[in-house]
């Protein structure tokens, strides 16, 4: 099983000025792309500008609203990945979540009311972990890696999602392949009236605090961590059971990523259809990544990237750019992290010799 | 039945043919020590190089743009990887999610947001006198496009070069004991780049017998897990060449599989067999990871010489 070695957040191994000489590169390299898709430049990126930030509708009902799944499944990658564990699947346990959400609200809703609401969201969580649980299981079981079986289970899931909205969750008149709309009172409540801003929103910046707060003070956060930088350590030096930590972190993943599954649905989109993630499971990377896989800052750089898709939204609305060019951006940020982070070590113990 | 049979055959080779592609390139890859989860990326990069390539009416300049997308986007691999030594599963990830933006963007751009219709040449089945007049299997084995046979070829080449030459031996090395192979004067880094550019090159063409062999056209991220599928291969394959073929051939028939059994009717919902390649990889990996090794410095970063 390749381990991944502990990646250090951003800030503190990167100069300002590479940071702004990377920025200024993957702003370059956008212009270039448009440029050779034929758009109009100037205007796509205007608009990218204004529909992310532009206005308190593109902040509180776009940016904001798509940060949310991209702050929960951010923090679901982050605390995986800081646990060495290379949970790729956070998609296919965000479908499970929404799923499992759809269910429960259509089910008990009718009857519960509210109280389905918050049954469906603790259901979402289990959902996902759930989903996170077989990848979890082969690996502790057969070395399994991770990084193939959670991205099986993202297709899996599609296909089960797929399924569900063709056969048991179809809308009754069976025109459509949706579910049909949960009731009402399942809907999350929104946070700023006149907005589309939902308390999702607030769960996704509690759960970012609590893990902060876990990470950095409790003895799990500790485990966590020291199991994620020096394995062999935390079982010889500090007795730790490594493998049922690393199980452990690895269903917490599922169920964060689970939970924002169950937001989108009772937040968002108030039914299930497949396409009801536009990849935020894989944005998701480039959130933990460029958060240095920092809880705490995993809620900066989910908005920044929820703003980065609101953009783009607004980009192919005025500009015609293709919606997909977001993932070339973030393919961009995540190679400039880890290109920039590899580089500076590489120098740092380049006289040395001893590589990474 | 032998009909239905005969066709399931046909479609298991025609299925399995990108994906021997694409993992017996990551088989060159995984044996220097470098693990492409990118390859992903790769493919898709090839379907749309062969779209491009295959815009004048020519199916070699289809396959050559396969092959040149395919070794452009691991030659960004390779650099970030090898040069940089950046962490291979996450550039590999990123390196996917790139290539599937990419493509969809020019795609879109080039050919309009409608998806309309795209003529562009296809590779038709050859048949190869007497061979493909044997019973069952001649057909499905040797009335097969082009690419197909060249992937014949390659297998044994392959085979040849891992284990019968000098530069197979050094690369198989650096994939086991990187310092030792260092101490014995072998370059790994520059060694790996070249093991991942033929993955990339094997990659464009799984891509470009996906869209001229079997499609016969481009869809956005049509690759559709592939090249992960095409990992799960090659440890199932055992990493040797003919191992790999083989395992190929089994997802090809797990692909195949839906169009026999909805010609024999069936009330299982079709997404299943759509999700069974995937499933079968979960399975195939539990159940190889226990048996075999994989070589010993895979996805190791910290190589040093240059």
């Amino acid at each position: 099983m390749t381990r991944l070695a502990p990646l250090r957040p951003s800030a503190s191994v990167t100069p300002l000025v590479l940071t702004l000489a990377l920025a200024l590169g993957i702003v370059a390299l956008l212009a270039a792309i448009l440029t050779l898709g034929g758009f109009n430049v100037g205007r796509a990126m205007t608009a990218l500008v204004r529909g992310a930030g532009g206005s308190s509708y593109a902040i509180f009902s776009a940016t904001l609203v798509r940060a949310t799944p991209l702050i929960l499944t951010g923090l679901a990658v982050a605390l995986a990945f800081k646990a060495g564990i290379l949970n790729i699947g956070a998609e296919g346990q965000l479908l499970t979540g929404a799923a499992v959400a759809a269910a429960v609200a259509l089910g008990m809703g009718p009857s519960l009311g509210a109280g389905a609401l918050v049954i469906a969201l603790i259901a979402a969580a289990a959902g996902g972990a759930l989903c996170a649980a077989l990848p979890a299981w082969l690996q502790r079981r057969f070395g399994v890696l991770e990084v193939i079986s959670t991205i099986m289970m993202n297709f899996i899931a599609l296909y089960g999602v797929g399924y569900l909205v063709r056969g048991p969750l179809q809308e009754p008149t069976r025109a459509y392949p949706q579910s049909s709309a949960i009731p009402d009172a399942t809907h999350l409540p929104i946070l700023i009236p006149g907005t589309r801003l939902h308390v999702g929103f607030a769960i996704a910046v509690i759960a970012t605090l609590a893990a902060w707060y876990v990470t950095r003070n409790l003895a799990a956060g500790f485990r966590l961590r020291v199991v994620g930088s020096n394995p062999s350590a935390a079982a010889s030096a500090g007795g730790l059971d490594v493998p049922a930590v690393t199980f452990r972190v690895f269903l917490l993943s599922g169920a964060l990523a689970g939970l924002a599954g169950g937001v989108e649905l009772t937040g968002v989109t108030y039914a299930l259809y497949e396409n009801i993630s536009p990849g935020y499971g894989y944005t998701a990377i480039a959130v933990a990544l460029l958060a240095g896989l920092h809880p705490g800052l995993v809620l900066a750089s989910g908005i920044l990237l929820g703003a980065l898709e609101a953009g783009a939204a607004a980009m192919q609305r005025e500009a015609g750019v293709p919606l997909v060019l977001v993932s070339v951006v973030e393919a961009l940020i995540i190679l400039a992290i880890v290109g920039a982070q590899a580089f500076l070590s590489r120098r740092s113990a380049g006289s040395t010799g001893a590589g990474t | 039945m032998t009909e239905a049979l005969t066709a399931f055959l046909e479609a298991t080779v025609r299925t399995a043919t990108p994906l021997a592609f694409a993992a017996l390139g990551e088989t060159v890859s995984e044996r220097a020590g470098v693990i492409n989860v990118g390859l992903e990326g790769v493919i898709i990069a090839g379907c749309f190089g062969a779209l491009v390539g295959a815009q004048g009416g020519s199916v070699e300049m289809g396959l050559l743009g396969g092959v040149l997308g395919g070794a452009a986007s691991a030659g960004v691999f390779a650099l970030f990887v090898t040069w940089l030594r950046a962490d291979q599963i996450i550039t590999g990830t990123a390196l996917t999610l790139g290539a599937l933006g990419l493509t969809g963007t020019l795609y879109r751009s080039l050919f309009g947001t409608t998806g309309a219709a795209l003529t562009i040449p296809t590779l038709r089945p050859i048949a190869i006198p007497v061979l493909s007049d044997l019973p069952l299997f001649g057909a499905a084995f040797f009335r097969q496009p082009v690419v197909t046979y060249l992937l014949y070829l390659l297998v044994g080449l392959v085979w040849w070069f891992l284990t019968r030459t000098h530069a197979g031996l050094a690369l198989r090395a650096v994939g086991e004991q990187p310092e030792a192979a260092e101490a014995a004067g072998i370059r790994p880094a520059r060694l790996q780049a070249a093991a991942v550019l033929v993955s990339g090159v094997l990659g464009g063409m799984a891509g470009a017998s996906l869209v001229l062999a079997q499609v016969g056209t481009f869809t956005e991220g049509m690759s559709a897990g592939r090249g992960f599928i095409a990992i799960a291969i090659v440890a199932l394959g055992r990493w040797r060449p003919l191992g790999v073929a083989l395992a190929a051939l089994l997802f090809g028939g797990a692909t195949a599989l839906q169009y026999l059994l909805q010609s024999m009717g069936t009330d299982l919902p079709y997404q299943l067999f759509l999700a069974f390649p995937y499933i079968l990889t979960l399975v195939v990996l539990a159940a190889g990871s226990a048996r075999v090794r994989a070589p010993a410095a895979l996805g190791r970063r910290n190589i040093t010489g240059h």
